[in-house]
């Protein structure tokens, strides 16, 4: 047993995260691609070690091979530590049976020796699948002050959002009061983050209780949360104005890329105090040709642009070959556009070929019921033929061939 | 064969006179280069990727920046429990004058790291030739020619340097003659890259040899005087490979990597260049920004005019500014409607809104570290 901690942090990142569709076919939703250079781990992982917890434990469970890879031994986080660090935490077998993670409490629960070999006053339970930049250590601050149980990060999301939101009801002394899980007539806008505190030998009890309890879906939101509600723990909205999104869904996460180049958005990724790190791989500056017109965009390393993008972000290694045009879209790692195609409203995930004439997406404008629009995804290391169409809202998984009618 | 059965040595400081202000606050392998990368991450890369895992850097002055760049050797996965990069610098004033006589000098500071080192060969670098060169081939070709020496050569022009060495005549890659090229020699020849590869025990022998006899140059007492007693083979490196000997070396051989053909031989897939990793977000193109045939590095936000440039990271294009044909280190900032041609900005240099600078295709301005126009 090393040195003991005053917190840790747990970072669940075991969903399957089903709403994003093909993009989670083979990775799990905290590796999905964020942001030009980025995945979207590399958000709570660097919240963490710029918050000073270096020790988070990384509950994963569905595809865990990409992520695990991507963490690795944490160093591009400073998070491969003599004592502590970032671990990897997939279910294991022990004494009594081996069994998955039934829930996000069991998930903490089964890890309960992890955690006490730190011997922690407070642990942090944070969520793999947000794009934010918060100071856990300001929210540790707030707990301590409060001497609460439990701390909820809050933000006020517009009224009519609000029902998409688990919401909480807070007095003005900053106590919650009540809870309500999506409900259809909101009586609060404070929702709550997935963002939590907890004075560890508080949460350790109502773990152990959970999980004794019968017909438990041994869930924090559902289980864990409101039994310590009804038991008068002492629990705290923490409140947070900064930029958050939950990237669940494609449109969500097609929206936080685009959220990058829209100033109002309140998103700054170059602040030198509280930077995102990720891990990087040796990559060239990007080579924009005479040819291309780049506008109101971000491209990272390795791209190679010779045709025209317009508001969209370039992962790294992107190829846009002359005269394709690239508009309102989110191309990752890898992919490459080729001559005269056309890629509008769209992901293009990891090592996707759009061959030259193809077009795929389609701009709302052009579109005469806004309900058959959507964000089109096209399907990692999938080849999409001379001249295809791929129209709004489509998912595709396999190599269409040029000339298929989609 | 053995990779990591060879020692690198990289000589960081060599040539640095050349580059005038640029060297000023910096060794010559720590000069930004081609956007991203200093000059040490080229031949460094090149070691590693040839399964080296031991490298000695050695140093005479100026090394703060260098020291900084490299660290504890982790971007080059050189922080090893066992081996992995070391850090040579001066050990006392004498030392540091033997230093400035020369390569010669710079290795008899070093044969006590030569002696600790139980690696069977050497191969030696210094910084200012940009190429991504397959060393373990070199290596391989070393061997083969059962050669006592192999130095890696390129055919072009005879760069400006002190004691540059020339093969005059090479049979089966045999060298067979060499000369000092002098300051004046015109055109194009078969001219040393200076990456020599030897055994360890043949450069330390040729060291006390030197030693007794009070040479002074690596070049001309030990390589150039033993042409005929020692089996020296030359190794002709065919592909993007500019050495910087001046200031204009160092611009043209910048834009050379706007051709796309020069970028495919020096990024190697598989071959990668490591470079000290920065955690900048990608570059971010405003609205009305105009940029063509440059290559921009991340980090930067550019919202002006760029054409014909290379632009490190972290730099800022301001609305209305117009940079064309430049190189702009890390950090730099170009506030709106400033206009810039032909420059060189060193890092950290701002030019305040409004104002132009010029130079020629042939002589560009030069703007030193931190500088405020």
């Amino acid at each position: 047993m090393g040195a003991k901690k005053e917190c840790i942090a747990m970072l669940l990142a075991g969903g399957q995260g089903s709403r994003l569709g093909i993009l989670t076919h083979a990775i799990a939703k905290p590796a999905v691609p964020y942001g030009g250079k980025y995945r979207i781990i590399d958000f709570p992982l660097s919240n963490c070690t710029n918050s000073g917890i270096d020790t988070v434990g990384v509950l994963t469970q569905y595809q865990p091979l990409a992520l695990n890879e991507y963490i690795g031994s944490g160093q591009p986080w400073d998070l491969d530590r003599m004592d502590g660090g970032v671990h990897i935490l997939s279910p294991y077998q022990q004494i009594k049976g081996s069994e998955w993670y039934k829930g996000t409490a069991n998930a903490i629960y089964q890890n309960i020796n992890f955690i006490d070999r730190y011997d922690p006053e407070y642990v942090a339970v944070l969520s793999g699948d947000h794009i934010y930049k918060m100071d856990y250590s300001e929210m540790l601050a707030f707990h301590k002050e409060h001497d609460a149980a439990c701390t909820i990060a809050m933000m006020e999301v517009p009224w009519e959002e609000a029902s998409r939101f688990g919401l909480m009801l807070v007095d003005d002394t900053g106590v919650i009061t009540e809870f309500e899980e999506k409900p259809k007539n909101p009586r609060s806008n404070k929702a709550s983050m997935g963002v939590y505190m907890f004075t560890w030998k508080k949460l350790r009890a109502y773990l152990i209780a959970d999980e004794a309890k019968e017909g438990s879906s041994n869930d924090f939101g559902k289980d864990v949360i409101p039994a310590m509600h009804n038991a008068g723990e002492r629990m705290f909205a923490y409140r947070f104005d900064g930029y958050w999104k939950d990237v669940g869904t494609i449109d969500s996460l097609w929206e936080a890329n685009l959220d990058l180049l829209n100033p109002k958005a309140n998103i700054d990724l170059t602040d030198p105090d509280w930077r995102i790190y990720a891990k990087n791989s040796a990559l060239p500056p990007h080579f924009v040709s005479k040819d291309a017109c780049v506008q109101n965009s971000l491209v990272s390393g390795g791209c190679c642009i010779e045709g025209n993008i317009d508001y969209s972000v370039m992962f790294a290694n992107v190829t846009v070959e002359e005269g394709a045009n690239v508009r309102y879209s989110i191309v990752m790692p890898g992919a490459t556009v080729k001559k005269g195609a056309t890629v509008q409203y769209a992901m293009i995930a990891e090592g996707a070929v759009i061959e030259s004439g193809a077009v795929v997406g389609e701009d709302p404008e052009q579109i005469e019921d806004l309900a058959n629009w959507g964000v089109t995804v096209i399907g990692s290391n999938v080849n999409i033929g001379e001249n295809v169409k791929i129209p709004a809202k489509a998912m595709i998984a396999e190599d269409v061939k040029g000339g298929d009618a989609q | 064969m053995r990779a990591n059965n060879i020692l690198g040595i990289i000589f960081a400081n060599a040539y640095d006179n050349v580059l005038g202000g640029m060297t000023a606050p910096r060794a010559m392998g720590s000069v930004p280069f081609g956007g991203s990368y200093r000059l040490i991450d080229f031949t460094l890369s090149n070691m590693v990727n040839a399964g080296i895992d031991k490298v000695g850097v050695i140093t005479s002055n100026n090394y703060q920046s260098l020291m900084d760049h490299l660290g504890n050797g982790k971007p080059w996965d050189l922080a090893r429990k066992h081996d992995g990069l070391f850090f040579l610098p001066p050990f006392s004033a004498q030392e540091l004058e033997r230093y400035n006589s020369g390569r010669l000098g710079a290795l008899q500071n070093n044969t006590q790291f030569l002696e600790m080192s139980n690696e069977e060969y050497v191969v030696m670098s210094d910084c200012n030739a940009v190429m991504n060169i397959d060393l373990r081939e070199v290596f391989r070709y070393h061997l083969e020619k059962n050669a006592d020496i192999t130095m890696v050569y390129r055919y072009g022009s005879v760069p400006k340097l002190n004691n540059r060495l020339v093969i005059d005549k090479i049979t089966d890659g045999r060298v067979c003659a060499m000369s000092i090229a002098t300051a004046d020699r015109e055109g194009d020849a078969n001219c040393a890259a200076n990456i020599t590869i030897m055994r360890k025990a043949l450069l330390e022998s040729l060291l006390r040899e030197a030693n007794a006899s009070n040479a002074a140059s690596f070049e001309r007492d030990v390589l150039l005087k033993n042409v005929t007693n020692l089996r020296i083979f030359g190794y002709e490196f065919k592909e993007f490979c500019p050495i910087i000997d001046s200031i204009q070396t160092y611009f043209d051989a910048n834009f050379a990597l706007l051709d796309e053909k020069n970028q495919k031989q020096l990024f190697v897939r598989g071959r990668p260049i490591y470079t000290k990793v920065y955690d900048d977000m990608p570059v971010v193109y405003g609205l009305g920004s105009e940029v063509k045939n440059s290559l921009v590095a991340d980090g930067c936000v550019i919202d002006g005019i760029v054409e014909n440039s290379i632009v490190f990271r972290n730099c800022r294009i301001a609305k209305g500014a117009v940079v064309r044909n430049c190189v702009i280190m890390p950090s730099g900032f170009v506030a709106d409607d400033a206009t810039l041609a032909n420059c060189i900005l060193d890092k950290d240099v701002t030019v305040r809104s409004g104002r132009t600078l010029s130079g020629a295709e042939t002589y560009p301005v030069y703007l030193a570290k931190g500088i405020r126009v």
